[in-house]
Order: C-alpha cells, then structure tokens, then sequence
C-alpha cells in the first residue's frame, strides 16, 4: 500500500499558471496602484493583507484539526491524514508572505503622515485610540505577528515531522502516537490564545481601530475552519480523481462534508450573534461598523456572503446523498472558500476604503495567484511521503470507517 | 394483531449470529426479527434493512417548527398586539431569529423522538412478545416464522444447522399491544411456555 504521488503535469500547470497570473497582476498592480492617488496605493496595499491573512489562517486551520483529531483520538482522519500534514507544512510559506504584508502595512505604509489601514498607528489626538495604545502599538503588533506566525509554522512542520517518523519506527510502536498527542494539546493553546482569541484582532479588527467586538476572533476562527476542511476535502478528491487514496470511501468524504455542513451552521451562528447584539443595543459606535457593510454600498456582498456561506450550505448539505457525491461536494467546497473570502474582504475594505470598493482585476487576480501558490506547494510536499501513513496504529479503524 | 407460531434460535455469539442471519436470509425462511441486547454494528446492513426516512421528517417538523415561529410573532407584533420595543420597528426579524431557531430544534426534536418511538414500536405502555429473557442480556435472539406449510421440526433443524444454542416453538402475538392485565392473561393461557 506504499502509495506514492506524483505530481501529473496538468495540476503542475494549473497552479504555476495561477500563480503567474498573481505575479502578473502583483506587478501590474504595483505599477499602476502604486503609481495612482492614495485611494489607490491603498487599494493595493489591502488587498495583499486581506489575501494573505485569510490564507495564512484557513492553511493553519489543517494544522488545528490534526491536533483535534489526534487529542480526540479520531481515527477516521487517518486515511486521508497526509493531506492535512501537508498543508500545515506549508503553513511557514503563507506565513512568510502575511508577515511580510503585515509589517509592512504597519511600519512602512505612510502616505501622507497617516496610515490608511492602521490608524492607531498614529493615535496622537484620538482619545479612543490612545486608550488603546497599550495594546495596539507597533511593538505589540509586531510581536504577536511573529510568535503567531511562527509558533503556527513551526507545529505545521513538527506534526508532518512527526507523521514521517512513525513510518520509520517499530511496528506497533505507539511512542509517536502519544508524542503527537502531548504536542496537539500544546497547539491547541496555542491556537486558542492567537487564532481564537487575540490575532484576529489586531491583524484584521484594529482596521476598524475604534470598534470592537469580543465574538470577533470567535467568528474569523469559524471561517478559517470550515474554509479549511473544504481545502483537505478539495485535495482530497482531486488526488483521489488521479487514482490515489484508495483508502479513503465515499464515508470519509461524507464525514468532511458532515464537517463543512456543521461548521458553516456554526460561522453563521457566531456572525448572527455578533450582529444581533450590536442590532439590539443600538450604540451609535457599535452600528457604524454595520451601516456602511449592510446598508451601505456594501450590501451587495454582505448578501451575497450570507447566502453563499449559510442559505447554500444549509440547503446543499443538507442531505445524505449530496454529501456523497463528488461533484456536489467540491462545488460546495470551493463556493465556501470563496464565501468566506468574501466575508474577509468585507471585514477589511470598508475600513480604508470607504464607499469606493472594486472587485475587479487586482481583488480576483491576488486571490487566483494565492489558490495557485497553495496548490503549489501542497502537491509538491505531498509527492514527497507515501500517501498512505502504514505504520499509524488507527490505520485499520481508519479503513473500516463508517460515517 | 394477529396471533403467529415462531421458531425461536438462540445465540450466544455475534460470530456465530451474522452467518446464521445471512443463511436464514438466503434460505427462503421468513425472518420475522432479530434481538440483541446491544446495538450490533453492521446487522442492519446484514438484515438488508433500507436507510430511515426518519431525517426526511425531522427536516419537515424543523421547517413546520420556523414557519410557525415566523408566523406567530410577525403575527402577534404586527397585527395582534403591535408594541413598540425601542423605536424598533414592528417587524424586526433579527429579535425573531432566536425563537424561531429555539422553536426549529424543539418541533424537530419532539417530533423526530415520537417518530422513531413509532416507527419501532417503542412507547410506555406498549407491550411486545419477548421470545427469550435473556435477549436483553446476553443472547442474540432470531425469530423465524412459520406458516400452516412450514414444518416445525425442520425450522428448528435449520436453525441448529445455524449454530442456535437453544431453540424453541412458540405462537406469540406478532404486533405491539397496549398493555392491559387481562389481555396478558388470556395471552399467557395461549403460550404457557414463556
């Protein structure tokens, strides 16, 4: 069952033409937004952190669920465990790119003595903001970005690492397995003090510096997760569509999209909560952040976020056959992903933005460069191991499962 | 109701029981059911037992539990008893929203835990012919019935052939009844063996 993938020539393609179309449009972007008004070198500079914070966090999110399965002693995962594994080994490429963008914005971007994205760089003058300043300074800032994105890319590489060496230890050795374990519970912490509770504020809440909401990180955690499944479940029939993981039945597939059902109940369940609150109190400070996204020149996306990330789901998902079929599945995946994309760039653009909002050639062209570098580097770390982890003690529950 | 004699096998082991559930399937018996004192994993599948509908109704009582939910308080707050609630405006589906999903999971949940007492015949108060007593407690029970053409003997043969530790002939009620003491009794003086 050694099974080994190599990668076919035509996702090899796909992804360096996605990614040639992110190059291109990078440049073309740095060369006409760069060039234009601040409106403009705005508009580039946004997008770059909108793009590489969502996928920085839906990647960290394989990395969560090998924790939760491995502490949770799941043992379905096993059979399609090397996806998951190697997303979260390329959690340190992403990270790279969304520290960069992220330091960046708030160190370098300066036009004209403000900065667009990150006012409370500047809190002088603003009560608010300089009762915030002990939390969102550029010192802060920096420090959570790096121990974040490097606490998250260093369990990425430590769970793959982990993986490899069970195949090389004694048959029915279960060291490994519970020094998985120890270090899942230590990730779990660990995502819970950046991912769910602390990052997302300052990468993504502090654009809108004077609003707050404490459901926040809660609700971009939901994203990052449902996102994430739909990521492993994409790989996971697409290498299946070329004749690997045979392991791997239409119960498996079932379970994931069990889990993407599941979770985008829950994204809305928390984004729902955190808007009916606000809605119900009526605080003139609160409701600005929802004027201008829900009746504002927003509203467009606002809907279509809730109909793609909750209205289809819900009835897509819903039933038993959907889930099991491939083609219904992937479709839902893939409409998820880009959901919550959109949900991303809702959180993001009004804040430095304004009204004038465009999804057009830059926006679209960063996200397809994202998908190809993500396709990229996943299949290439997956051609790297057998597809099949043979010497997990779960491997045969694994087989046998039933959703 | 209708009173049915059976031929009664009984098993003590789940390897024993899949391969005599799949003779009895394929030997032209008619099964009428099996007992087991725990869930067994994988003898639906062995009894060839269909896929429940039982989520169809589930979705239909959720979708019966919002329009009712929607229905009556845009109702009440609309038309009824218009209130005003914080210069909200009358219709406000937002502060409707909790009720409707509280209202959604009660009507889906009560009306799914009714369907399946139902659908397996399982109510306080209903009463079913129990072929063995130890069938809730360490014995895999398998009830074949036998018509005026079957012979009894042979029934019990095939069901030793199976592996059946211990076997017996019995004329029980086939269908739930709802308990009453002088209906048992009448129903005792019929099978006095159980």
């Amino acid at each position: 069952m050694n099974e080994r993938f190599e990668l076919p020539a035509r996702l090899r393609n796909t992804s360096l033409a996605l990614m040639a179309v992110g190059v291109l449009v990078l440049i073309i972007g740095a060369v006409s937004l760069l060039g234009g008004d601040h409106h403009e070198q705005t508009r580039f500079w946004i997008v770059l952190l909108q793009n590489s914070v969502f996928f920085v966090m839906v990647v960290t999110a394989s990395v969560f669920i090998q924790a939760a399965a491995s502490l949770a002693q799941g043992g379905w995962i096993v059979a399609y465990k090397r996806i998951p594994e190697a997303i979260g080994a390329n959690v340190w490429v992403l990270g790279i790119i969304a520290a960069v963008v992220l330091l960046f914005v708030a160190f370098g971007l300066d036009l004209g003595g403000h900065n667009p994205i990150y006012h409370w760089v500047h809190p002088e003058g603003d009560k608010i903001l300089e009762g915030k300043s002990g939390f969102l300074n550029k010192g802060m800032f920096a420090g959570f970005t790096i121990v974040t994105i490097g606490l998250w890319a260093f369990f990425g590489r430590k769970f793959r690492s982990l993986s490899l060496a069970q195949e090389n230890a004694p048959k029915n050795s279960t060291k490994i397995y519970w020094t998985m374990f120890k270090w899942s519970a230590g990730f779990l912490l660990v995502y819970a003090l950046t991912q769910m509770s602390t990052t997302p504020w300052m990468w993504i809440m502090s654009i809108d510096a004077h609003w707050y909401s404490t459901m926040f990180s809660w609700y971009t955690f939901a994203s990052a997760f449902v996102s994430g499944m739909s990521l492993i479940l994409l790989f996971t029939v697409s290498l299946k569509n070329h004749g690997h993981l045979e392991l791997v039945t239409k119960e498996h597939i079932h379970d994931l999209g069990k889990f993407m059902f599941a979770f985008s109940v829950f994204w809305t369940y928390v984004w729902f909560a955190q808007y009916m609150l606000i809605w119900y109190s009526n605080i003139p400070e609160e409701t600005t952040y929802f004027k201008i996204r829900q009746q504002g020149p927003y509203s467009l996306i606002w809907y279509s976020v809730f109909i793609i990330n909750f209205i289809m789901p819900i009835l897509v998902l819903m039933s038993r056959p959907s889930k099991r079929n491939y083609f219904t599945i992937s479709f839902m995946a893939m409409a998820i992903i880009f959901g919550h994309w959109l949900d991303f760039y809702i959180m993001t653009m009004p804040g430095p933005l304004g009204e004038h909002w465009s999804l057009g050639w830059y926006e679209l062209g960063i996200f397809a460069g994202f998908i190809g570098l993500i396709m990229f580097v996943v299949y290439r770390t997956l051609t790297k191991a057998s597809l099949v982890p043979q010497n997990h003690p779960l491997l045969k529950e694994a087989i046998l499962h039933e959703s | 109701m209708a009173i049915k004699k059976f031929a009664v096998g009984c098993y003590d082991d789940e390897a024993v029981l899949f391969p005599a559930v799949d003779k009895v399937r394929n030997s032209g018996y008619k099964l009428h059911d099996v007992y087991t004192p725990f869930p067994v994993h994988g003898l639906d599948k062995a009894l060839g037992h269909k896929d429940t509908d039982l989520h169809v109704a589930g979705f239909i009582y959720g979708i019966t539990g919002t329009s009712t939910a929607v229905g009556f308080m845009s109702w009440i707050f609309t038309s009824d008893w218009p209130i005003n609630f914080g210069g909200k405006p009358h219709f406000s589906l937002p502060a409707f929203i909790p009720i409707t999903f509280e209202l959604t999971v009660l009507f889906a949940a009560v009306g799914m835990v009714l369907t399946f007492c139902y659908l397996n015949q399982i109510m306080p108060g209903v009463k079913k012919h129990v072929f063995h007593p130890r069938q809730t407690d360490d014995l895999f029970v398998i009830a074949l019935e036998i018509g005026e053409h079957t012979s009894e003997q042979e029934a019990i043969d095939f069901l030793k052939s199976t592996g059946a530790m211990e076997t017996s002939v019995q004329i029980a009620e086939s269908e739930w009844w709802y308990g009453r003491f002088d209906k048992e009794e009448e129903y005792e003086k019929l099978n006095p063996a159980v």
